[in-house]
């Protein structure tokens, strides 16, 4: 099983973001370092829902945005390693659609959002036959701990 | 032409690590072949299995969009570089889907595979999509007009579980359009009838007929074992109720109305989006906006306006395309036009906002002013049709008023009648003399009664009423005047 470690105040970025978005839903990357079966995150960014119908239940980032996080990435030295999002009022599992629109190797963070409030995260990973997201553990580290 | 490609992090495990990989093509489209040639993993995550480039796999021209450009067959020069970048999509689109796991949904048999092959090889709805459909649980109110599509598709397409409401028998001025029904429905309750007809369109769902009038005392207990509800009801009171009992229990209501020629269509879900209080917080004064039995209404209208609430219902559970949430499609038939209008969930919308005052259902024929007391006169005040023809066979002086529309006037008159349509009486009272006998008569009775009140206001003080209207006449009097 993959292993997505993360700070507890990037989860707080999350959640905020997540709540401050409800009912629609929000989205951002995940940045940071792969190695082997762990994804380390390093920082989060946060990103608006370029969508301009639907929102509350897809999200969009324009390829433009995306260009602009690998490029801030590159400058930290590191990778655009998943992405996270929310589902308002539905479970932090991924739906078909999710499924038709990911790449395998990425992470992908799921906040169930009930009632405008965080009920809970999973973090997920697309297999590389595509057939189903494989979910994957997420640890919060401590902030000095090493990845 | 050789060009280099950008292959992006995860994407790199099927290029065996290589960020950079040289291509030999004249177009985007031949390098990308050429990709996907020397390495064929990468292949499904690129390319959907129809074949076509996925549709949030971005391809950039040095910086170019080559959507911008000429998509896949912009041509590339030596040195050029590619990039392949995602646009991010996703979201929780099943949205009925709230609790049941893919493996919890049921099974198709081998006699629902061949029925519904259509649909599966459709990739938007495919295998998992007709289990949901399977899955599903929708509440028809009315089997009416709307209702007549909206049980059609919804049973041929394998709507797992349809429940439908309704208290009216079938009459033959229904059969223009509530293409449930035939000759031989006639007299039957509707929702006994339309079960018989969609078992026979289907017989791999569950039909469940409730012979009752929806109101605030059965609505919630009817509504909460379903996932969606379909409006096809035709006044405002049901209309009201049934979106006040949709908000309070958080399911979807498909909505669509018809009247005349126009139609509307939308998705209200107060948890999603707006409502149909956000859109129209009161309803029309009564008598404002007729119903179909007193307006009329084209044939085809609810065929029209019923099949796109059946697509909505589809959508939904299927989780397939846009919802029409928070949009409202308004159809002309005469224009044959369709307009759209975004809607806004009202902040202070009285049931679906964060601050409702309302938390339960109320009486809505009262909220829609409604009494019926009002409509009626008094009994002193109306005559029946035997009545009134023994006045004129005696010779009385009887001025007979007939306040319906010219084409009703059309259809069948009372011999010697004059007509004033009731929207105009107020404006041609000058035609009449408050000294005669004023017998006003409508189809059945309701709109001259509304006009004999105004007459007896305005000092016309021998108006009255015919009981029953030109309905009553054509039974008891005349057999010769058509119904309608």
């Amino acid at each position: 099983m993959s292993r997505l470690s993360i700070l507890p105040d990037h989860l707080r970025t999350i959640h905020q973001h997540a709540e401050a978005s409800y009912p629609e839903e929000c989205c951002g990357f995940l940045i940071g370092r792969a190695s082997g079966e762990t994804t380390a995150v390093e920082r989060v960014l946060p990103a608006g829902n370029q969508r301009e119908d639907s929102r509350h239940n897809r999200y969009l980032i324009h390829p433009e945005t995306v260009l602009a996080a690998h490029k801030e990435a590159r400058g930290l030295g590191l990778d655009v390693i998943g992405y996270y999002h929310s589902h308002p009022d539905h479970p932090s599992r991924p739906s078909d659609f999710d499924r038709e629109h990911a790449w395998p190797g990425l992470s992908y963070l799921i906040v169930s959002v009930q009632g405008g409030r965080v009920a809970d995260e999973r973090s997920w990973r697309l297999t590389d036959e595509r057939d189903r997201f494989d979910e994957e553990r997420i640890d919060q580290r401590l902030e000095k701990e090493a990845v | 032409m050789s060009v280099n490609i950008h292959i992006p992090t995860p994407l790199r495990r099927f290029t065996s690590e290589q960020g950079e990989v040289e291509v030999e093509g004249a177009t985007v489209g031949e390098a990308l072949k050429d990709l996907t040639q020397q390495f064929p993993a990468l292949q499904p995550h690129l390319y959907t299995e129809a074949g076509a480039l996925r549709s949030f796999v971005n391809v950039f021209l040095n910086d170019e969009d080559v959507r911008y450009l000429q998509k896949e067959g912009t041509k590339i020069a030596s040195g050029d570089t590619l990039s392949i970048i995602p646009s991010i999509a996703g979201g929780a689109v099943s949205l009925l889907e709230t609790e049941r796991e893919l493996d919890d949904l049921p099974d198709l048999s081998p006699a629902e595979i061949r029925h519904y092959s259509r649909h599966l090889i459709l990739p938007e709805i495919g295998t998992v999509g007709q289990r949901k459909l399977k899955a599903a649980k929708v509440l028809m109110i009315g089997t009416g007009g709307l209702g007549s599509p909206l049980g059609l598709y919804l049973a041929a397409a394998g709507i797992g579980t349809l429940g439908l409401v309704d208290f009216d028998v079938v009459d033959e001025s229904n059969l223009h359009r509530q293409v449930l029904f035939g000759r031989t429905s006639v007299g039957k309750p509707k929702v006994m009838a339309a079960a018989d007809r969609l078992r026979d369109v289907n017989p791999h769902i569950k039909i469940i007929p409730h012979e009752t009038r929806l109101d605030s005392s059965n609505a919630l207990e009817l509504f909460k074992d379903y996932d969606l509800i379909v409006d096809g009801t035709d006044n405002f009171p049901t209309r009201y109720l049934v979106n006040d009992a949709c908000v309070l229990l958080g399911k979807p209501n498909v909505y669509g109305s018809i009247f005349r020629f126009e139609g509307q269509v939308s998705v209200f879900w107060g948890a999603k989006g707006p409502c149909y209080r956000c859109l129209f917080p009161e309803p029309p004064p009564p008598g404002l906006v007729p119903s179909c039995a007193e307006g009329g209404v084209l044939g085809v209208l609810p065929g029209i306006i019923g099949s796109l609430q059946a697509n909505e219902v589809i959508k939904l559970v299927a989780g397939a395309g846009e919802p029409l949430i928070g949009r409202l499609v308004m159809f002309d038939a005469l224009k044959l036009r369709f307009r759209e209008l975004n809607l806004r969930k009202n902040p202070d919308c009285p049931i679906c906002s964060d601050h409702p005052t309302q938390h339960e259902l109320i009486d809505y024929e009262q909220f829609c002013g409604i009494h019926p007391e009002e409509e009626r006169v008094e009994q002193a005040f109306e005559i029946s049709a035997p009545e009134l023809k023994s006045w004129l066979e005696e010779g009385r002086p009887v001025t007979v008023l007939d306040v319906r529309n010219p084409p009703e006037w059309e259809i069948s008159r009372i011999e010697g009648a004059m007509l004033i349509p009731l929207s105009e009486l107020q404006d041609r009272l000058g035609e009449l003399d408050p000294a005669d006998t004023i017998v006003a008569h409508c189809h059945h009775g309701m709109r001259s009664a509304r006009a004999v009140n105004l007459l007896r206001q305005m000092g016309f003080a021998r108006a009255i009423n015919l009981a029953g209207g030109i309905d009553a006449w054509s039974q008891m009097v005349d057999p010769t005047i058509p119904r309608y």
